[in-house]
C-alpha cells in the first residue's frame, strides 16, 4: 500500500509539476501572443511551429491553452483559498466551542453539500451576473462547507484529547489552543481536501465557462475555449483535443496526488 | 413505518425550505427587474404598472405563498422575457432532460454494480492496478469533454449518428432513446468509475470482517459468502453515493445537452440566466432541487430496508 | 474410545516470519469422542493458529503447513478447498471470541443459525426453522421465536454468544471448537456460557475443544488440559493432575497467575 501511495504521489507530482511550470511560465511568456490573429494560418494542423495547431482566427492553440490554463488555475486557486480559509475559521470555531451555533451551521453545511455546487453557483451567477470575480465568489462560498466540515470534525475530536485538556489546564487561551495545538493536526486531512477541492473548482469553472456563464470574452479559460472549439470539431479536432487534454491533465495530476495522500493517510 | 412517516415529514419540510430559499434568492437581486424589461428610460408610471402586473408590490412573504400556491397548481409564473407562462415553456423541454437524467442514472446503476462486484470479488494484482489506473483517468475527464470525444469519434469518424440531429420522443421513442445513448453514457461513465471504485473498496473492507470467517466456518464457500453476506453489507455505503450521483447526473445532463444539442431545459436555462429572466431560472432550480431532495428521500428509505440498524438511531 | 480429532506433528510456518520461527512446532494432540479438552497458552503461543489449522481457516498463501490433522476420518491437509467446506459446519462447529463482530450485522438471527443446515442438509424451510428453534432452546435462549426474527445489534453480548453456539451446534457436529468464547463477555455471563457448554457436552456427547489464555476458565469446564508455549506442547494431562502437580515451569507460572485464593481450593 505504501508503495502504491508513493507511485500515485510521484505520478501526480510529475504531471502537476509539469503543468504548473508551463502555467507559471505562461504568465510571462508564450510562444505566440495568445490573442494575435494570423489570417494566413487558419486551422493549421499541429506541427513544429504550432505545437497544437491554430484555430479559426489563426491563433496559436498551444499559447491559448497555456493562457487559458493559467486563468483556470488562478480561479481554482482563489476558490480553494476562499473555501479553505473561511472553512478553517468556521469549522474550528464550531468544532471547538460546539453548542447551538455549531448545530445550526452543521445543518446548513450539510444541506448545502447535498446540492451540486454547480447548481448553486448557477443561482448565484444568475443573481450577481457572470464574470470572473462572481465565479470566484460563488464557487468560493460553495466550497466553504466541505472544508468547514472536515475541520470541524477534527476539532471536535481533538478537543477531547488529553494533551489539549492539559494545555487548557495550563492556562492556554482558546485561540492559542485552536491555532497552535489543534490546527496543525488537521493539515494532513486538509491537504487531501485541498487537492480534491482544487479539482472540483477546476471542473466547476470549466463547466460554467463551457456553458458561457463563467469567464466572459475577451478573457478565455479552458472551459470557454472548449466551448468555442465545439463548432470546429469536424474541421479542426486538434483544437478540442488540445484544450480538453489540458483540462484532463490538470485534473489528473491533482487527483493522483489526492489519491496518493489518502492512501498514505490510511497506513 | 414510523421511520417512513418521520422521513416523509422531513421531506416535506426540506422541500418547503428549499423552495423558500430558491424564492428568496431571487428577491435579493440588486436592480429592478422592470429596468431589464422596460429599459432605463421607462417612465415611473409604466414601471409602477408593470410592478403591479408582476405582483412585485406585495410583501415578500405574501408573494412567496402566492408563488408556492400557484407553483403547486402548475403555474410557475410568467417569463419576464417572453411574457409566456413558464410552465408552458418547460413542458416540452423538461421531459427530455428527465429522460436523459433517468437514462444515465440507469446506466450508472446497471453497469457500475455488476462491474464493482466483479472488480471487488476478483483477486488479482493486475486487475487491481488496472481498475485503479483506469478509474483515475476516467474520473479526470469532464463529462462535456467526454461528450465531445464521443461526438467526434462516433459522429465524425464512424458516422454512426449525426450530432444535432435529435428526434423528440413525441415523434419516435426509439430514435429519441437511441440518440440519447451516447450523451447518457458520457454523463454516466465518470460516475460509473467512481461507483466501481467505491463498491470495490467497500467489498474488500467487508471481506476482512469477522463474519466472513464465521460464515466460512459454517461451510460456506467464497461465492456463497459474497452472495449471502458481503454484498448486502457492501452496498450500504454505495446507496448514499448513488443518491449523490443522481443529483450530479441531473446537472451533468444540463451540461451535456449543450454538447449534443439536445433541446432540453439547458438552452432555456442558459438564455434565461443571460437575460436575467428570473421566473424561468427559479422554476428550473426548484424542479432540480425537488428531484434531488426526493432522490435523497428514496435513498433514505432504501437504506433503512437494507440496514436495520438505523431504525434505532 | 475413538478419537474425533488427531493432530500429528503439526508445523505451521508463516512466510513473513523468521525462517526458524514456527507458529506451531511439532504439535501432537488427540481429542476423544465426548471429551472436553482445554488448549491453554499466552497470546502468540500458537493455540489460535492450531485452531485455525484444524478448521481450515488458515490462509494457504500466507503459511506453510506440514504434519497431519485427522478430523473424524478426514485428513484436512489432503482435502481440497471444496472438501474442507463439506466438513466445516457439519462435523466441526466453531465459536469465535467476538460474538458481535462475528455475525452479519444486516441478517436476522434465524437465517444465520440456519446457515450450516443450508450448506449441508437438504431440508425444507420449515424443517430448517424447526431445527434452528430447537438449537436455540437448547442454548437456553428465551423466546426463541422472537429472537429468531431479531438482528444482532438488538441482542446483548451474552445472548449473541448463545446464538453463535446454537449456530455451531445446529447440525450436530462431532467436535465444537471454541476459541476464547468468553473473553469478550462479562464475568457473570462467562460463567453462564461455560455452564451451557458443559451441559451441551453432557446431553449430546459432543466433544469440545476450548481454547483460552485463562487457566481459570479452562478449569471450570475441561477434563484435560494441553498447555502450549511458543508453538510447542509443554504439557497434556488430566485437569486435576495438572493443578495438583504441574511439571513444566511454564504451567506452574500459569497456575500461579490465577488470582487469589482459588488456587488453594485444589
Amino acid at each position: 500500500m505504501k508503495k502504491r501511495a508513493n507511485v500515485f504521489l510521484w505520478a501526480g507530482g510529475i504531471i502537476s509539476g509539469l503543468m504548473l511550470c508551463i502555467i507559471i511560465l505562461g504568465y510571462f511568456w508564450t510562444p505566440y501572443d495568445p490573442t494575435a490573429m494570423d489570417p494566413k494560418a487558419k486551422f493549421c494542423a499541429p506541427c513544429l511551429s504550432h505545437l497544437l495547431g491554430t484555430d479559426n482566427f489563426g491563433r496559436d492553440i498551444f499559447s491559448r491553452v497555456v493562457d487559458g490554463a493559467g486563468t483556470s488555475f488562478f480561479i481554482a486557486l482563489c476558490v480553494v483559498a476562499i473555501g479553505c480559509l473561511a472553512g478553517i475559521l468556521i469549522g474550528s470555531l464550531c468544532g471547538y466551542y460546539g453548542g447551538l451555533p455549531d448545530l445550526i451551521l452543521t445543518r446548513v453545511c450539510d444541506s448545502i453539500t447535498a446540492f451540486p455546487a454547480f447548481l448553486l453557483a448557477l443561482v448565484i451567477v444568475t443573481v450577481a451576473g457572470p464574470g470572473t470575480e462572481n465565479i470566484i465568489l460563488a464557487l468560493g462560498i460553495l466550497f466553504i462547507p466541505s472544508f468547514a466540515r472536515i475541520v470541524r470534525s477534527e476539532f471536535a475530536r481533538c478537543r477531547e484529547l488529553n494533551y489539549i485538556k492539559s494545555a487548557r489546564l495550563m492556562g492556554a487561551g482558546g485561540a492559542r489552543i485552536m491555532f497552535r495545538h489543534i490546527l496543525p493536526n488537521t493539515f494532513p486531512v486538509l491537504l487531501s481536501a485541498v487537492t480534491i477541492g482544487f479539482n472540483n473548482a477546476v471542473l466547476s469553472e470549466a463547466s460554467m465557462s463551457f456553458l458561457g456563464i463563467g469567464i466572459q470574452p475577451p478573457y478565455a479559460s479552458l472551459g470557454s475555449m472548449l466551448s468555442d472549439s465545439q463548432s470546429f470539431l469536424h474541421s479542426a479536432p486538434w483544437y478540442a483535443l488540445g484544450t480538453g487534454g489540458a483540462i484532463v491533465l490538470l485534473i489528473l495530476g491533482f487527483s493522483l496526488l489526492s489519491e496518493g495522500l489518502q492512501l498514505k493517510g490510511q497506513r | 413505518m414510523k421511520y417512513f412517516i418521520k422521513k416523509f415529514c422531513t421531506l416535506i419540510i426540506t422541500l418547503f425550505i428549499v423552495s423558500l430559499l430558491a424564492f428568496l434568492a431571487f428577491q435579493v437581486i440588486p436592480g429592478d427587474p422592470t429596468t431589464a424589461l422596460l429599459g432605463t428610460e421607462a417612465t415611473a408610471e409604466a414601471r409602477q404598472a408593470l410592478r403591479q402586473e408582476l405582483g412585485l408590490d406585495q410583501p415578500v412573504l405574501v408573494r412567496y405563498f402566492d408563488w408556492l400556491w400557484n407553483f403547486l397548481h402548475g403555474d410557475m409564473g410568467t417569463s419576464y422575457n417572453y411574457r409566456m407562462p413558464v410552465a408552458d415553456m418547460l413542458s416540452d423541454k423538461l421531459p427530455i432532460t428527465a429522460i436523459l437524467t433517468l437514462m444515465s442514472f440507469a446506466f450508472t446503476v446497471v453497469l457500475s454494480i455488476p462491474l464493482g462486484i466483479w472488480a471487488g470479488s476478483t483477486k488479482s494484482r493486475a486487475l487491481d492496478l488496472g481498475v485503479t489506473v483506469l478509474d483515475q483517468i476516467v474520473m479526470s475527464v469532464p463529462q462535456f469533454f467526454l461528450g465531445m470525444l464521443a461526438c467526434y469519434v462516433f459522429g465524425n469518424i464512424f458516422r454512426l449518428f449525426v450530432p444535432g440531429n435529435f428526434v423528440s420522443y413525441t415523434v419516435s421513442w426509439g430514435a429519441c432513446l437511441g440518440y440519447m445513448v451516447l450523451p447518457a453514457l458520457s454523463i454516466a461513465i465518470p460516475r460509473i468509475a467512481m461507483t466501481v471504485k467505491m463498491l470495490r473498496s467497500s467489498i474488500q473492507t467487508q471481506l476482512q470482517q469477522d463474519y466472513v470467517r464465521t460464515s466460512r466456518s459454517r461451510g460456506s464457500g467464497r461465492s456463497k459468502i459474497l452472495r449471502r453476506h458481503v454484498l448486502k453489507n457492501a452496498l450500504i455505503p454505495v446507496i448514499t453515493f448513488l443518491a449523490v450521483s443522481a443529483a450530479e447526473i441531473m446537472t451533468g445532463s444540463i451540461i451535456v445537452e449543450q454538447v449534443f444539442t439536445i433541446p432540453g431545459v439547458s438552452r432555456l436555462l442558459l438564455a434565461s440566466i443571460s437575460n436575467r429572466d428570473f421566473p424561468v431560472v427559479q422554476a428550473i432550480v426548484v424542479v432540480v432541487a425537488a428531484w434531488i431532495v426526493i432522490v435523497n428521500f428514496v435513498a433514505d428509505l432504501l437504506y433503512q430496508l437494507v440496514d436495520t440498524r438505523i431504525r434505532l438511531r | 474410545m475413538a478419537n474425533v480429532l488427531t493432530v500429528k506433528d503439526l508445523r505451521v510456518h508463516f512466510h513473513d516470519a523468521a525462517p526458524d520461527r514456527f507458529a506451531v512446532d511439532g504439535l501432537n494432540l488427540t481429542v476423544a469422542e465426548g471429551e472436553i479438552i482445554g488448549l491453554v497458552g499466552e497470546s502468540g503461543s500458537g493455540k489460535t493458529v492450531t485452531a485455525m489449522s484444524i478448521s481450515g481457516l488458515l490462509p494457504r498463501e500466507k503459511a506453510q503447513v506440514s504434519g497431519s490433522i485427522t478430523l473424524d476420518g478426514h485428513e484436512i491437509f489432503a482435502c481440497s478447498d471444496q472438501e474442507i467446506l463439506t466438513i466445516l459446519g457439519d462435523e466441526l462447529g466453531v465459536v469465535f471470541q467476538e460474538p458481535m463482530t462475528s455475525m452479519d450485522p444486516v441478517m436476522r438471527i434465524g437465517p444465520q443459525i440456519e446457515e450450516c443446515l443450508r450448506n449441508h442438509r437438504r431440508l425444507s424451510k420449515a424443517q430448517r426453522r424447526q431445527l434452528a428453534l430447537e438449537a436455540m432452546a437448547q442454548v437456553e435462549l428465551p423466546e426463541p421465536e422472537r429472537i429468531y426474527r431479531k438482528y444482532p445489534h438488538e441482542l446483548s453480548g451474552g445472548m449473541l454468544q448463545r446464538v453463535m453456539i446454537a449456530a455451531a451446534i445446529v447440525s450436530r457436529p462431532k467436535l465444537l471448537l471454541a476459541d476464547e468464547p468468553t473473553t469478550a463477555l462479562d464475568v457473570s455471563v462467562q460463567a453462564e456460557i461455560l455452564t451451557l457448554l458443559k451441559k451441551l457436552n453432557r446431553e449430546s456427547g459432543m466433544a469440545i475443544m476450548l481454547i483460552s489464555h485463562d487457566l481459570h476458565v479452562v478449569r471450570k469446564l475441561c477434563s484435560r488440559v494441553a498447555v502450549m508455549q511458543r508453538g510447542k506442547l509443554v504439557e497434556d494431562r488430566p485437569m486435576e493432575d495438572i493443578f495438583r502437580n504441574p511439571r513444566h515451569p511454564y504451567t506452574q507460572q500459569l497456575i500461579a497467575a490465577i488470582p487469589g485464593r482459588d488456587r488453594h481450593l485444589f
